[in-house]
């Protein structure tokens, strides 16, 4: 019982302190899950995730929650209580920031702070675009062929979903 | 909110928000295109203009973007039940998944066709990523002063290592006190 209690504890405060997503989240997995006092996992372990989660859909941090809860209680119960705990602090404060912002959305001083984070948030996303501009997802030419065509794509507003399951199979094709 | 009977509706979120979930991969900005498509174009439940604003509000909570988002648009959509079933939508292909790969498959990893596969998907998945940004600056109707704000996040956050959530509210704070001084400057003249 008091693994799950642990679990549920640990993915909390992933959850609860947790700001900016992805990857911004993986110091803060890594010191919870890795360091004392838990040491659910090795270094070696964490990187495995990192890496399966990479290859795998969903947030890193819903990942490793489940990943980490089921290894450690070695049951399907330590997943779910780690994954659903992960998703709660965000729940609940995401709901209250709904609620405030459709409430207020008309409000004259809402626009004001909205008309200077619409650019910010372009700025965001450029930055993600650019840190995702590395030698671990451009390996040789045949990435930047990649690029370039679902660049294109994209531009001509082709259906996403059908173009990571094109891409991948490109991937088999080519390596 | 929308005055359908609720019971499809939830059905339909939580369907969109699994395929969603399902195919987010490399991280929370990958599934942007998908929101753009699912949700805004194809359902309607969140509108353009108030795309942006659904980011924002979602990096200004803790928690996975993508888990932030399918909370918004569940609310808006069908209250407190919608975002819990957008949540479940959202969240239980990986769970599922990576049970599978914790349980059985353990050379996952290794496997020369997965490898392959990713190698195929992660340049397309930024090229989606970055592919939309024009278009997007436009439809915002950013000018020059907004371009500047643009670099100067994207610099900070990516080669500065700032933190996304402080960025956006020191970046609230300032268009607010913005707002306020070039009302009062209007008001004077």
């Amino acid at each position: 019982m008091q693994i799950y209690l642990d679990l549920f504890i640990v993915f909390f405060k992933i959850g609860l302190f947790g700001f900016g997503g992805g990857y911004a989240m993986l110091p803060l997995i890594q010191h919870e899950v890795v360091s004392e006092p838990h040491k659910w996992l090795s270094m070696a372990d964490f990187t495995d995730i990192v890496a399966i989660s990479q290859m795998t859909p969903g947030p890193i941090a819903i990942n490793s929650a489940t990943y980490v809860g089921y290894t450690v209680s070695g049951s399907v119960w330590g997943a779910a209580v780690a994954t659903f705990a992960v998703c709660l602090p965000p729940l609940v404060i995401m709901l209250l920031i709904s609620k405030f912002y459709l409430r207020f959305r008309e409000n004259h001083y809402m626009e004001m702070i909205f008309a200077g984070l619409k650019p910010a948030i372009i700025g965001l996303i450029t930055a993600a675009a650019l840190t995702l501009m590395n030698s671990h997802n451009f390996i040789d030419y045949k990435s930047i062929v990649i690029f370039v065509a679902v660049f294109i794509a994209t531009l001509f507003k082709i259906d996403p979903i059908k173009l990571i399951i094109v891409a991948g199979i490109s991937g088999i094709v080519l390596y | 909110m929308l005055k359908e009977p609720k019971m499809p509706i939830l059905l339909q979120m939580f369907l969109t928000f699994f395929k969603i979930g399902m195919f987010t991969l490399g991280g929370g900005y990958a599934m942007v295109p998908l929101i753009q498509r699912e949700i805004v174009e194809k359902r309607g439940w969140v509108e353009e203009s108030e795309f942006f604003e659904l980011l924002a509000l979602a990096q200004s909570s803790p928690g996975p973007i993508a888990v932030n988002s399918s909370i918004f648009v569940g609310y808006k959509v069908a209250g407190v039940t919608g975002s819990i079933v957008a949540t479940l939508g959202t969240t239980l292909p990986s769970f599922f998944i990576i049970l599978l790969i914790a349980a059985w498959l353990v050379g996952f990893r290794s496997n020369p066709h997965v490898e392959a596969f990713f190698k195929g998907i992660r340049p397309a998945v930024v090229a989606m990523i970055a592919a939309p940004l024009f278009s997007l600056s436009r439809a915002m109707g950013i000018g020059w002063k907004g371009l500047t704000l643009v670099a100067a996040v994207a610099m900070l956050v990516a080669f500065a290592g700032f933190s996304p959530a402080i960025l956006i509210g020191i970046t609230a704070i300032c268009s607010l006190l913005y707002g306020i001084w070039q009302k009062r400057r209007q008001q004077g003249a």
